[in-house]
């Protein structure tokens, strides 16, 4: 069981390692800032598998702490990029 | 090779990648979210090496907190920047960096790689200490009992590096408000991402600081969350950062180091020597200067991201 | 008892690491950055929720438990605002944002 873990674990940061490769080098930002979205899922599950697996302690309160941080880290790359303009100019918008 | 193997030589091949991706970036906002993306993977490597105390602190200040002030320091930059300005180290200084960094990488990595398996370590000992201390976190103990005086003065550079900042302001704004004044009807999304993750990050953040006296946690990781939900809300434009001059904003910036102080010198008096602590109540004194330090980190980390005042003080 | 768990655990954790293995085909194959934040979002939210449940029986406590779920509620409801904003950036700047 502990391998299988491990071997998921593995598999889903292989899987990061190809979603970098493409939304880093992507055209645009956009793709960019996913990227900090893309780190925060997969590494709070490759963290919860291994810590499952390898027996870590409080680990929980790690992933805890890493939703909040990508989440945080990704508004900041939105409003870098795309600096949060006040509701009235959305009005051409229609929605 | 068995799996685990495996995965740990994946992982720094990842975390190489990124690094390297990170050098080449073009951009700076690019070479940010490569420094992000790399602190995050950073810390689940610090998890492989059992140290989860340094995996909440690298996700939290190593990755969360300096990449938002990156961000910011690239922006500024952007705004700044004028026609021929673009002047960037090339050729020769630039080679020479890359070497002196790679001499540097490759003799801590035979360092770590050549040190024998039972080498010095004072680590059995304080082991064998800890319950004098009633905590159970041997990370905390050894950052606010055994180098109490070490953690402290950690805490005035901090202090510091936040005047360091304001600094920079020119002299009319001094006494200012940094950062941008808050949206009397701020956009929607972002408010309600803020109004929901502050409180709930709030209470994580509080918890992670509280658990830190027996599990991994601890008041500068807590107080880096906490200060991610402040920093959160500014940038939703729901509140604005307080004015530099704020006699409230001063006082929380040094309790921490004031209050650590004053324990240490009750110690001198109360328990023998400076910064010793008195047998049977050292955790409560303990919780006490942590709960300090993290007002203080929560106020200072917000501060140092919003950079220096930018609008007058008013009269 | 303890072949159930682990059976239930192989069965979740492997669905949830499908979706992770779909989102990231998501990611390199649709056309363009809408799409691929509509890949990554969903499905690296299900594929951890999928994990998570997978690792619910083999907590060590109730509040550790509870921690997991908390951690995925939080990762949905984070992720969902962001791509909201992500979408928002991108439509503000064009489709080359």
């Amino acid at each position: 069981m502990t391998d299988f873990l491990l071997a998921m674990a593995g598999l889903i940061l292989f899987t990061v390692a190809v979603g970098l490769a493409r939304l880093l080098g992507g055209p645009g930002d956009a793709d960019r800032m996913m990227a900090a979205q893309l780190i925060g899922t997969g590494g709070i599950a490759s963290l919860l598998l291994i810590a499952a697996a390898t027996g870590a302690r409080g680990v929980e309160d790690v992933a805890l702490g890493l939703a909040l941080l990508a989440a945080f880290a990704s508004v900041a790359f939105v409003n870098s990029a795309a600096p949060a303009e006040a509701p009235d100019s959305d009005a051409a918008d229609g929605r | 090779m068995s799996v685990l193997q495996a995965l740990d030589i994946g992982l720094a091949l990842l975390v190489f990648a990124v690094a390297a991706w990170t050098i080449f970036a073009p951009g700076a906002f690019s070479a940010t979210v490569g420094y992000v993306v790399y602190g995050l993977l950073l810390s689940l490597v610090w998890i492989r090496l059992f140290a989860v105390d340094v995996a909440l602190t690298e996700a939290a200040i190593g990755s969360g907190v300096t990449g938002v002030l990156l961000i910011g320091a690239a922006a500024r930059l952007r705004e700044a920047k004028t026609a021929g300005d673009e002047k960037s180290l090339s050729g020769l200084p630039r080679l020479l960096i890359a070497g002196l960094c790679t001499l540097v990488a490759l003799a801590l990595a035979a360092v770590a790689l050549l040190f024998p398996d039972q080498g010095p370590s004072l680590a059995p000992q304080s082991m064998r200490r800890l319950p004098e201390t009633g905590l159970g976190n041997p990370v905390t103990a050894v950052l606010i009992a055994y180098r109490a005086f070490d953690t402290m003065l950690e805490k005035v550079v901090l202090v510091l590096a936040v005047v360091g900042v304001w600094s920079l302001a020119a002299d009319r704004y001094w006494g200012g408000a940094p950062g941008e004044a808050r949206l009397a009807r701020p956009e929607p999304t972002l408010a309600f991402l803020a109004q929901v993750l502050a409180p709930l990050g709030v209470l994580v953040g509080i918890h992670i600081f509280w658990v830190g006296a027996d599990e991994p946690g601890g008041a500068f990781q807590g107080g880096a969350i906490l200060a991610a939900m402040w920093m959160i809300a500014m940038m939703a434009r729901l509140t604005e950062a307080p004015r530099t001059s704020a006699f409230w904003l001063r006082l929380a910036l040094v309790a921490g180091p004031l209050v650590f102080l004053i324990a240490g010198v009750a110690g001198a008096i109360f328990a023998g020597s400076f910064f010793a602590y008195p047998p049977g109540f050292a955790k409560p004194v303990i919780l006490f200067i942590e709960t300090f330090m993290v007002l203080s980190i929560a106020v200072a980390l917000p501060m140092l991201v919003a950079g220096p005042p930018r609008r007058e003080p008013p009269r | 008892m303890s072949l159930v768990i682990d059976l239930f655990g192989v069965a979740a954790i492997g669905a949830g690491v499908f979706f992770f293995v779909a989102g990231a085909a998501g990611l390199l194959r649709f056309p363009d950055a809408l799409s691929r934040l509509h890949a990554l979002t969903k499905a690296d939210n299900l594929g951890l929720g999928l994990i998570v449940l997978g690792l619910l029986p083999r907590s060590t406590s109730p509040l550790a438990a509870l921690k997991l779920i908390a951690i995925w509620a939080l990762v949905l409801l984070a992720g969902a605002t962001t791509a909201q904003l992500v979408g928002r950036a991108v439509r503000r700047k064009g489709s080359a944002a």
